[in-house]
């Protein structure tokens, strides 16, 4: 199955919201680390969800390049070999 | 704006725990008396935080054999092994280790950490892919950051979600090396090393098990969690650390790979730092002798480490899965970890806290970890410390159980012998 990018910020963002502890407003200009809180760590374990859910592996090198929700929706759809 | 203003997050949490006189980060012992006690000023601490596991850093013989090498070797090397040539010693060490292992190849690191970082980033090449189990420690991590392999982590401890990712690679060219540890430093916990030997067969992929935490710690004759789980020839690299069980610094690599050698002059990790000095060299042979010919050393630790786990288990403290000579108290916040450490360590325990991001799923953890030096004495003195501090905190409940009746809940995942 060839998820859509809308598909993939559902993904992104339904994630995150079942990790964050209170519910928060996430757009694509969302900064994942710096408005949300989450360490480097809790980034790589919040990524490794959305993988489970795509079945695709994101290398780690990509993971430090993102810095929005858009950054990491553009990325997954990439690695998912969407168009 | 400053150069470190970026680190001005950090720095407010660094400026608050030394502003309370409780920084576990910033900890100095004035005197060790011995593996198991220190003077912090006039007051004396039990040590319950070391990773001194065989309680060997203050054997007669260790210590003179460091001092003989010292004064026969001088106190340093000055350079390299390959840019100044190596000295008998580490020969003689990578021998030992080979004998030790069973393996063809031996190369002897500086730390335990430049072990993990050299062969990591050298094996894995340009097109070869890495794939690190996430709960993986800093010097893994690292290792894979210095070279230029494609790194991906899998869930921690499960082989499925391993088996998975080496199918998304299948037709993917270039070699496969997955990571895993024998023990979890911070929760103490066991690879499932026997089914992730499974799922690297299946895919043709190499092994790297890090010993770090388990050499003379677990199997028949204190190799580790390979031979303890009876899969050695499935495991293609042992890295492991002379600083816990052996009692000195440094680090190893031992393999059955044919051309393992050529590591020595591609590793820079190897090849750009000095090497080990005689001192160390020397003390870290007669560790590994005596790891080798006091195997009681071994079941004292599994022995205090069962104690610990029972006693803190009846206190209600929510423990790490498995006995193991770490023993983490799972906290719920950070300040309750820098709390209890800091009252423990008042009243003469000292202990270690780990926090996110260097611990798994966000925890804070109070660390222990025990030594085959401990008396059951000591450990049942440690029990009462935190029972009677854990209680002033409102953390341990008045019908806890007491440290007199933690003898029975030794579980049998700790064995000496093979699984």
């Amino acid at each position: 199955m060839n998820e859509s990018v809308d598909d993939i910020r559902t993904i992104v963002t339904s994630t995150l919201r079942a990790l964050l502890p209170a519910p928060v407003e996430l757009s694509d200009n969302t900064n994942i680390m710096r408005d949300l809180g989450l360490d480097s760590v809790s980034v790589m374990d919040f990524v490794m969800e959305t993988e489970e859910c795509l079945d695709i592996s994101v290398p780690l090198d990509r993971i430090s390049e993102v810095e929005t929700i858009g950054d990491l929706v553009t990325m997954l759809h990439d690695l998912k070999g969407g168009d | 704006m400053s150069l470190f203003d970026k680190f001005e997050p950090l720095n407010a949490q660094y400026v608050r725990l030394e502003a309370i006189d409780a920084n576990p980060f910033a900890i100095t012992f004035d005197h060790v008396l011995s593996p198991t006690e220190a003077m912090i000023g006039d007051s004396r601490i039990l040590l319950l935080g070391t990773n001194n596991y065989l309680g060997l850093t203050y054997d007669t013989e260790i210590v003179t054999k460091a001092v003989q090498a010292t004064r026969a070797f001088g106190t340093g090397t000055t350079g390299s092994r390959i840019a100044n040539g190596s000295y008998d010693g580490h020969k003689k060490l990578e021998r030992a280790l080979k004998d030790f292992y069973g393996r063809k190849h031996a190369m002897v690191f500086s730390t335990g950490y430049q072990a993990n970082l050299g062969i990591i980033s050298t094996l894995a090449g340009k097109n070869d892919h890495l794939l690190l189990d996430a709960d993986s420690h800093a010097s893994i991590y690292d290792g894979s950051r210095l070279g230029h392999a494609q790194v991906t982590r899998f869930r921690h401890n499960d082989p499925n979600d391993l088996h998975k990712r080496l199918r998304r690679l299948a037709d993917v060219p270039g070699d496969k090396i997955v990571v895993v540890e024998g023990i979890y430093s911070m929760l103490g916990d066991t690879a499932p090393l026997r089914e992730f030997a499974e799922v690297k067969r299946e895919w043709g992929a190499y092994l790297i098990v890090d010993e770090a935490h388990s050499l003379g710690v677990l199997g028949e004759t204190g190799r580790g969690l390979a031979e303890m789980q009876n899969v050695e020839p499935d495991v293609d690299f042992v890295v492991g650390t002379f600083s816990k069980s052996l009692g000195s610094v440094g680090g190893f690599c031992v393999s059955n790979l044919d051309d393992f050698d050529i590591l020595r002059v591609a590793c820079r990790p190897y090849m750009f730092t000095a090497s080990l000095p005689p001192g160390v060299i020397a003390a870290t042979m007669e560790a590994l002798h005596q790891l080798r010919a006091r195997p009681e050393l071994r079941l004292r630790l599994i022995e205090n480490a069962r104690r610990l786990y029972a006693g803190l288990t009846g206190l209600g403290f929510c423990l790490g899965p498995e006995p193991s000579p770490v023993v983490s108290a799972i906290m719920p916040n950070p300040e309750t970890a820098f709390a209890l450490w800091s009252d423990l360590l008042k009243a003469g325990l000292y202990t270690n806290v780990s926090l996110p991001p260097a611990t798994p799923n966000g925890l804070a953890l109070l660390r222990s970890s025990v030594s085959a030096a401990h008396t059951p004495q000591q450990i049942d003195h440690a029990i009462a410390l935190f029972e009677q501090t854990g209680r002033a905190l409102g953390m341990v409940p008045a019908s806890a159980a007491t440290h007199a009746s933690h003898h029975a809940a030794a579980s049998p995942s700790l064995s000496v012998t093979s699984a």
